[in-house]
């Protein structure tokens, strides 16, 4: 029976946590009373099974819930209308039925909220996980390396700034949209690049984050289906995804992408990715998310290393420099030109690039001129470029890396 | 909900820096978005009140000494926060300087 409520946790959590927020206007209760009415489901649904809309009644479990706890606070007279306007609120009903109303689904208000750029980046992605993904506060804690008690105060700050600040419940209007879906993308979009970091077995609730990343990512396509860069962030993920298995060696290596076993890669997750990015294309409005999967699509349907289209590549990187100015996509780009046009043609974006300064400090921009140089038969100019590399890599995942090529560029390290 | 908006200026303006409050205020209180503001005398002019122990202190210049000082100030009323920020924005100083809201205290 646990598992039966396990099985609709993932789902409904979110769901009911923002109707509740909606009626009530207090996260803390909405949270109180869905963990409450999960609960009661472990009690209830065991001896009474599980309910033909487990959705709906859960949703009104804690709904009735919150009324009652409502009720016991009104003595303090204020609060009557709150409940008065509540109580006015249909349930859905809890037998099952053939015209089976709708809940509301109000997961697009929460997510919009939660990621409201008043709120630092922090809070927006632990207010995320909290309230839309149901991460316990200890569960988060853990993935972002800081003690509970820091988490719950993360938590807490977040809430008291969305109500005393009047940050508002909704999904934004058309004016402020494309901003703020941006920002709602990146917290996703940063939440799975938490997770993917994660390298060892440590790191196990820090790799869960992947998991939760597309989960939300998929809320966010159904909840806005007219959303081309939310498919793109979708088919992004998943395409990265596809590929986790095979980025680690047995010593908890990275292995570089053209050395990476192609048998371990997921495919269906990537025939997935691939239809994902195509419904994208077809909306004609590209985004930087969509040409980031389509260059992910590059690489996960290319059967060998040797197959990689790196034209169309540095073609994709040259349209995502266009919208930024980010060094590192230029850097992306060098190394794509270098597989389609050869090293030299690499080297000189690299060269380019060094000369700007703009990377100083970031160990991959000798490692890839390393990389290049050793490619054009300059191996002591390479070997060199490799001990740079070293002096500025942060993880021993990386320093092991770059010791590999340095011995096999023929010199000692 | 009512919002203090203190607005700041950190380095000094570009010469050509369009500052005139005018319109924006006129625009503000038709509205019936802007309670009141004004501006105010430079920092230099600040005068700082401490009352220890009975006695009271008087000190020259702001209660604290930063590269961002306040050169003025609106209450405004807004629906919620992002009408306050689009309200921020508007305000011709938003351009060169900044613009930090303050919600009030409501129980």
């Amino acid at each position: 029976m646990s598992r039966a409520v396990e099985a609709v946790y993932a789902d409904e959590w979110g769901r009911i946590v923002a109707t509740l927020i909606r009626l009530t206007g207090d996260w803390d209760l909405a949270e109180e009373c869905a963990q409450e009415a999960f609960a009661q489901a472990l009690q209830v649904w065991r001896r009474d099974g599980v309910p033909s809309r487990p959705g709906a009644w859960l949703t009104t479990t804690a709904r009735n819930r919150a009324l009652d706890r409502l009720r016991r606070r009104a003595t303090e007279s204020a609060k009557l209308r709150e409940v008065a306007r509540m109580a006015q609120i249909e349930p859905p009903p809890l037998g099952p039925g053939d015209g089976e109303p709708a809940i509301p689904d109000e997961r697009l208000e929460l997510m919009f909220t939660c990621c409201h750029p008043a709120l630092s980046t922090d809070a927006q992605v632990a207010l995320t996980l909290r309230t839309l993904a149901g991460l316990s506060t200890a569960e988060i804690a853990r993935a972002f390396l800081v003690s509970e008690h820091t988490m719950g105060q993360r938590l807490f700050r977040a809430k008291n700034k969305i109500k005393n600040a009047g940050i508002p419940f909704r999904v934004p209007p058309d004016h402020l949209l494309p901003e703020r879906t941006a920002a709602v993308l990146a917290v996703l979009y940063l939440l799975f690049n938490e997770g993917y970091s994660a390298s060892s077995g440590a790191d196990l609730v820090r790799g869960q984050l992947t998991g939760e990343a597309i989960r939300l990512a998929r809320t966010l396509v159904a909840l806005m289906p007219d959303e081309p860069e939310a498919l793109g962030l979708l088919a992004l993920m998943l395409l990265h995804d596809a590929r986790s298995a095979a980025r680690l060696d047995g010593a908890g290596d990275f292995v570089p992408l053209e050395e990476q076993d192609r048998s371990v890669w997921h495919r269906a997750e990537i025939d997935e990715g691939v239809a994902v990015l195509d419904r994208a294309l077809r909306r004609l409005s590209p985004g930087p998310y969509q040409v980031q999967a389509a260059i992910a699509a590059c690489h996960a349907t290319a059967a060998r290393a040797a197959d990689t289209d790196w034209a169309q590549i540095a073609l994709l990187y040259r349209q995502l420099a266009a919208w930024s100015a980010n060094p590192v996509v230029e850097l992306n780009r060098a190394v794509a030109v270098a597989m389609a046009d050869g090293p030299a043609a690499g080297l000189s974006i690299v060269d380019e690039l060094s000369e700007s300064g703009a990377l100083a400090g970031y160990h991959l921009l000798p490692a890839t001129r390393a990389d290049l140089l050793r490619r054009l038969g300059r191996t002591a100019e390479a070997a060199a470029q490799y001990r740079a590399a070293l002096d500025l890599a942060t993880t021993d995942t990386e320093r092991r890396y770059l010791r590999r090529r340095l011995a096999e560029a023929g010199t000692d390290p | 909900m009512k919002y203090l908006m203190l607005v700041c200026v950190d380095e000094p303006f570009p010469a050509d820096a369009k500052l005139d409050p005018e319109a924006w205020v006129t625009e503000m209180d038709a509205r019936g978005v802007r309670l009141l503001g004004n501006r105010v005398r430079s920092a230099s002019d600040a005068t700082t009140v401490r009352v220890r122990d009975g006695q009271t202190l008087i000190t020259d210049g702001p209660y604290a000494e930063t590269k961002e000082q306040m050169g003025g100030f609106d209450i405004i009323d807004c629906v919620d926060l992002d009408e306050a920020i689009e309200v921020a924005s508007k305000h011709p100083i938003a351009r060169y300087g900044m613009i930090e809201l303050r919600p009030y205290w409501t129980e």
